[in-house]
């Protein structure tokens, strides 16, 4: 049982994640460490502990990752995907680094990826998904040329995912989950379109995501889980709901998910750490305004420092 | 499969001629376990035949290799396709290969891709096999969000809906909690060309809801599903008296998980249903409270009280009640 949040340790779990680059659990992860590089960053910044990293390293390493085509890849030597080239961004973004890219180049990446019913494929192999739409909202948000797609058919393909709970699948008809709804509000809340959400009716199927022991869960009948604090939660501020859970009893089961001697968050009480859960647990308390968390923009998951740096100047 | 497959690769004279090459990204130490090491060197080769973009049957081998020791990495998946595509392999092997990736790990996005990829080549042909690949798949979860989100695409793309209600149905047998299945069954409902459309299907859905409604009141999903099935239609959702009286039935039962019946009783009362004397009295028995007149007030009550984890929204809701009663 823990009552409070370890920061310290949850500081040095990532910071010597970064220096095992050769364990094993390393090597199997290496085709994304864009995205656990993002992980592991963001929780340092909102933990007020970026200054800890190699910065000019990082930096060289994410533009390392980027192909000709403008798209970011997972790691060096291998394929670029928009999952991968978000992360790169919001990196570069941490670290007020965005003037090094080519926004033209990144831009026309994604762009392209547009497809003619407003959706967006993941890489040229053509796999659509809700998320793609988030991600190229927001990275092209980041890097401000939002007027390089079609945003109307954009959201109404995302709209076209809207089911009659309120919520969100990957694809039309598709059940509604807390990710890809994280993805759908986000998405609209990014340009200006949270309109064409039910926020009462999607608000009442999120808070009854959160099951007797303060935990939020991602569908009906499923186990609670760490990463649902962030979805679920960034959702509901997104909409103005977050009020209607009880936010103490989310609070406790985060701050119980902490591996308290060795750092690290997992995904429920008493399982393995890993930096995904990690992030999410310490970007779910920002969002619940937890003492000595940096608090996290809920659309473009970046600390708010960030994104107003980003968006409030030219 | 090749039969070498244990001996490592700098030792098999098939490999002789080529330099693996290693992640550019730090210091190479010796490595303590023979597990680390064959992965370690299965990725150095496939990197050296990725680098010179070698698309040939060894390196389509190769791909297997890293696959079952990886099933995540993205960038082999996009180089077997390329293999794939300039040998002009069989694709009905690669739906078995598929399988057998899956059988190890079957939560990646890029297994999924990458069989919509071969099946979406293969045609019409195949939507037998798909949907019989996803019937595996959900038998061992039920709920696995990628076989469902594959079993919607080839029912659109491929076809094969006939069966998919009785489907839908004999997973609800098993688990009448299983929320993709209801999901699943309203996508047929609504979207199967053999069928007669939502409007169609009502009276009997609602039937079929309700009998599982009774079975066990406490699932959100049978709850959720009726109301779904009076999308856009407000007026005949409380018109029609099975809806209003599955919600009586369940609250006259003692011992019995509440919730739901008295919030799907409220939305029915916030839309306008004239509530009995009957629906009085099973809500008033069930207070605690002192009665209040206005039965949607007294409704939210009872659920602050019974739901305390969602006080704040039941707080709201009873803001929200205009009508009176």
């Amino acid at each position: 049982m823990a009552d409070k949040l370890v920061a310290d340790k949850h500081v040095r779990y990532i910071l010597m994640a970064e220096k095992k680059k050769e364990s094993f659990e390393s090597v199997v992860m290496d085709h994304l460490r864009m995205n656990g590089a993002y992980w592991g960053l963001t929780t340092l910044d909102l933990l007020e502990k970026l200054g800890s990293v190699p910065q000019d390293e990082i930096v060289s390493w994410v533009m390392s990752c980027q192909h000709e085509s403008g798209g970011f890849a997972g790691n060096t030597g291998h394929d670029p995907h928009v999952l991968y080239t978000l992360s790169a961004v919001q990196i570069l973004a941490l670290f007020d680094k965005l003037n090094i890219l080519d926004v033209g180049k990144v831009s026309s990446y994604i762009a392209k990826l547009q497809n003619e019913d407003g959706s967006f494929s993941g890489d040229m192999w053509g796999e659509v998904d809700t998320r793609f739409s988030y991600i190229a909202i927001c990275c092209l948000s980041i890097l401000k040329c939002l007027d390089k797609i079609n945003v109307g058919k954009a959201v109404g393909y995302i709209v076209s995912c809207k089911n009659l709970d309120g919520g969100f699948g990957c694809t039309p008809g598709a059940e509604s989950h807390a990710g890809q709804i994280f993805c759908c509000v986000g998405a609209l809340a990014i340009t200006g379109n949270l309109h064409r959400v039910d926020k009462d009716l999607l608000g009442w199927w999120l808070c009854e995501r959160q099951v007797e022991c303060g935990g939020l869960n991602g569908r009906p009948e499923k186990l609670p889980d760490v990463c649902y604090s962030w979805w679920v939660l960034s959702s509901l501020i997104m909409i103005d709901r977050v009020h209607w859970i009880d936010k103490a009893k989310l609070v406790k089961f985060i701050l119980d998910c902490q591996d308290l001697d060795n750092g690290g968050i997992s995904d429920r009480p008493d399982d393995a750490v890993d930096i995904f859960h990690t992030y999410f647990g310490v970007a779910g308390l920002s969002l619940l305004e937890y003492p000595g968390v940096k608090p996290v923009d809920p659309a473009y998951a970046l600390p708010v420092d960030v994104i107003n740096r980003i968006l409030l100047t030219k | 499969m090749d039969l070498d497959a244990t001996v490592p690769l700098s030792e098999r004279a098939e490999w002789s001629d080529v330099v693996p090459l290693t992640q550019n990204d730090g210091p190479n130490p010796v490595v303590q376990i023979a597990y680390k090491e064959e992965f370690r060197e299965t990725m150095d080769y496939f990197r050296a035949i990725y680098s010179s973009d070698e698309r040939s049957p060894r390196a389509l081998r190769l791909t297997e290799e890293a696959l079952r020791l990886n099933s995540g990495n993205y960038t082999v998946w996009h180089f077997r396709r390329l293999v794939l595509e300039a040998l002009n392999q069989d694709l009905y092997e690669e739906l078995k290969f598929i399988e057998r990736i899956a059988q190890d790990n079957s939560k990646n996005y890029q297994l999924w891709h990458h069989r919509r990829w071969v099946a979406e080549k293969l045609g019409p042909d195949v939507a037998g096999k798909e949907l019989d690949f996803t019937r595996r798949v959900l038998s061992l979860d039920a709920k696995h969000y990628h076989a469902w989100s594959h079993r919607q695409w080839a029912l659109r793309a491929l076809g094969g809906w006939e069966t998919e209600l009785d489907y839908c149905h004999k997973l609800l047998e098993a688990d009448v909690f299983n929320n993709s299945a209801w999901n699943q069954r309203y996508y047929v409902i609504t979207r199967s060309p053999s069928l007669g459309g939502l409007e169609a299907m009502r009276e009997s859905e609602v039937s079929y809801t309700v009998k599982a409604i009774l079975a066990n009141p406490e699932n959100e999903s049978s709850w959720s599903y009726l109301k779904a099935l009076y999308k856009d239609d407000t007026k005949s959702c409380i018109s029609d008296p099975s809806v209003s009286s599955v919600c009586l039935s369940v609250l006259s039962r003692t011992d019995c998980f509440h919730r739901f019946a008295l919030s799907t009783l409220l939305d029915l009362l916030c839309e306008g249903l004239r509530p009995t004397n009957e629906h009085r009295d099973s809500v008033k028995a069930l207070a605690t409270e002192e009665a209040d007149t206005n039965l949607a007030n007294l409704v939210c009550t009872i659920l602050g009280r019974v739901d305390p984890i969602r006080a704040n929204y039941w707080a709201w809701r009873k803001t929200k009640i205009t009508v009176a009663m």
